[in-house]
């Protein structure tokens, strides 16, 4: 049975509709992100969740308990923000403790679940310091105790990880994953970072514009984009017009080259124009094999990046990038080389057409 | 450099000159009541006098009320308008500096006009109720400064935030506003409170308009008929002054952490 179910969600403000019919259903314990570009209305979706929006249509389900209309402090809804937001006033325990305090809960069991708290999150040394006098990655281990403490049923973070440097943003977003299994919380996490949202998710939401793109595990967003928008919004992705030749047994003509895919057509017919696109570690350079398409291509430009070189490729108007492995035995080619592009007939993703022409 | 930093100095000296010069000349002129020999005489007898102690002692009761009340108007609008109603600023600034452009005579002779005893609402028909006037006033005469360091002090803070991850965690508006708000803006409100208190204890045309037994007539009413006090009277005013003015440096300057230990003590 769903945990979380969200129907219909809408929000507008004025004329202007953010969000247009949101639906998702959420298991316990699931580990959700909302990945979209900026002002695509992620944060509004959670906000609605959480209380602080109130949507404008639609129903919000928590535990089989509608809660659109609740206030946020009746939801029972735990909420980490970018800013940490932790109170300036309270120290690290009073912070945690807040939520317990506010429910007057016993001395001893807000000292107890205060002491537990900091242990989960490995600052149990900072009880006594206040917020100013902490790094930026414990504030937002701290803010994150804060908002588990009171034990809520939901879990949101928005963007909790961006005020922070890279280093910290990967330690951190490993540990947060790590405490949400443990504690086994329904979560949401909202970021515009894909690798982030590749990482640490059971399930993907992209969003475009206040609509839902596609929801799926990470394997099947980076593997399997419905459209062209998540397939270039995840990732890097070439694109390529194409000419459907055989609709039946796949094929195309790329660049007046012929090449097979084994993808799903879209119900493309014999003459349509269709956008095809294929992922940079799909392609290599290796001299053809079986069942495998090839392209001849000039090398444009070649950027060494350390593990991976990442070729630009073109053929007569189109471009191609491909990521070879860095090998000390067998160097890049050079510019302007003649090469041949090889990849699989499962890599060539033909694009939904009437998204793609969006 | 070097001379901009000379003209710095110069404009430094002229300031403290035209600062100084009156005050110790009135200190001076205050310690000359006994013939040819510096005394304090002027302060014993200001000290001794029982309507000093009486009218200085009505007039820090009505600046507390008075800062009680502000404090208890001010911090939830400001608050309010800083959370829901931003765009509403500009006009409650506007309003808040009112007092600052309309003379208090004219102020005070509207009440009169509104709250005679003949009126519907005779405020002033008897003591306690004009005092209740009179708070009211000063509470109108200190907006200005009671609403500017509030609203300052919650701007430093993210208010807004800082209310959402409050009402997450379950608290409601009246623990928000105690737990929350008013422990993270007390230095504004304490600048706040110590400057209304400066503005009240010496305030004149209100209370003499509504002639209640406040310092500021009293400082009037000496003035007019002695020699030697009135300049005592005016250095005591000014000492108050100051120690509000000092208080403030003090509170504002403590360190977040320092003032919410405090707290936790109490
Ligand atoms: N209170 C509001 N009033 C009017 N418009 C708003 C309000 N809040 C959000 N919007 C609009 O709704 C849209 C979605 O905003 P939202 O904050 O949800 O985006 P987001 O996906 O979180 O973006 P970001 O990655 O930049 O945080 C934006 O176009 C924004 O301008
Ligand atoms: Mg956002």
């Amino acid at each position: 049975m769903p945990f979380l179910e969200i129907e219909s969600l809408q929000k507008s403000f004025g004329a202007q509709t953010v969000v247009h019919h949101f639906e998702m259903t959420i298991d316990q314990g699931e580990f959700i992100t909302f990945l979209g570009p900026s002002g695509c209305g992620k944060t509004t979706i959670l906000r609605m969740i959480a209380g602080f929006e109130i949507p404008s249509a639609g129903i919000i389900r928590i535990d089989g308990k509608d809660v659109t209309r609740f206030r946020p402090n009746q939801r029972n809804v735990g909420m980490v923000f970018q800013s940490y937001a932790l109170f300036p006033n309270l120290t690290v325990a009073g912070n945690i403790g807040f939520a317990l305090k506010v429910a007057k809960r016993s001395t001893a069991e807000i000292k107890s679940r205060v002491e537990e708290m900091l242990h989960l999150i490995k600052l149990p040394h900072l009880a006594d310091r206040y917020p100013r006098q902490l790094s930026g990655g414990q504030q937002q281990r701290v803010a994150l105790a804060r908002a588990l403490a009171g034990r809520p049923k939901v879990l949101l973070l928005d963007e909790p990880l961006s005020a922070l440097d890279a280093k910290i943003r990967v330690s951190l977003r490993s540990e947060i994953r790590a405490l949400q299994r443990q504690l086994g919380i329904t979560s949401i996490f909202v970021t515009h970072d894909q690798e982030e949202a590749l990482s640490i998710s059971d399930r993907i939401v992209v969003l475009s514009e206040g609509r839902t793109a596609q929801i799926g595990t990470p394997f099947e967003i980076y593997n399997f984009p419905n459209n062209r928008f998540v397939a270039s919004f995840i990732g890097t992705l070439s694109l390529l017009p194409a000419l459907v030749v055989d609709a039946r047994n796949g094929r195309l003509s790329v660049d007046g080259q012929d090449v097979v895919t084994n993808r799903p057509l879209n119900g493309a017919a014999v003459g349509d124009a269709v956008t095809v696109a294929l992922r940079p570690e799909a392609i290599t350079l290796q001299p053809q094999s079986e069942n495998r398409n090839n392209l001849d291509a000039v090398v444009e430009e070649v950027g060494f990046l350390g593990s991976v070189i990442r070729i630009r490729a073109r053929l007569n108007d189109a471009v191609l990038s491909l990521d070879m492995f860095n090998n000390p035995n067998q160097p890049p080619p050079e510019l302007g080389a003649r090469v041949a592009l090889s990849f699989s007939q499962d890599d060539l993703l033909v694009l939904d057409a009437a998204v793609a022409a969006a | 450099m070097k001379s901009s930093r000379l003209g710095a100095w110069v404009a430094l000296a002229i300031g403290a000159i035209y600062f100084l010069v009156p005050l110790i000349g009135t200190f001076e002129f205050s310690l000359r009541m006994r013939r040819d020999q510096y005394s304090f005489d002027a302060y014993a007898i200001v000290f001794a006098d029982p309507r000093f102690q009486a009218t200085l002692g009505y007039s820090v009761m009505m600046a507390i009320l008075t800062i009680i009340v502000g404090i208890a108007l001010v911090v939830p609008t400001a608050y309010w308008i800083e959370l829901r109603m931003p765009k509403a600023r500009p006009l409650v600034e506007f309003i808040t500096l009112l007092p600052l452009v309309i003379p208090a005579i004219v102020i005070v002779f509207g009440y009169l006009h509104l709250y005679n005893s003949s009126s519907f609402l005779p405020f002033t028909a008897n003591e306690r109720s004009t005092d209740v006037l009179l708070v009211c006033s000063y509470v109108t005469l200190s907006l200005p400064y009671m609403y500017r360091s509030v609203d300052t002090g919650l701007r430093a803070v993210d208010v807004r935030t800082l209310t959402e991850a409050a009402e997450s965690l379950g608290a409601g508006w009246t623990t928000i506003l105690f737990k929350v708000i008013f422990p993270n803006v007390r230095s504004g409100i304490l600048s706040g409170a110590f400057l209304t208190f400066a503005v009240v204890v010496g305030e004149f045309t209100m209370a003499s308009l509504l002639d209640r037994p406040a310092f500021g007539p009293y400082l009037q009413l000496v003035g007019a008929n002695r020699a030697y006090e009135p300049s005592a009277l005016a250095i005591i005013a000014f000492i108050v002054t100051w120690a509000s003015m000092g208080l403030i440096q003090i509170f504002a300057r403590a360190p977040k952490g320092a003032t919410a230990a405090a707290d936790r003590t109490t």
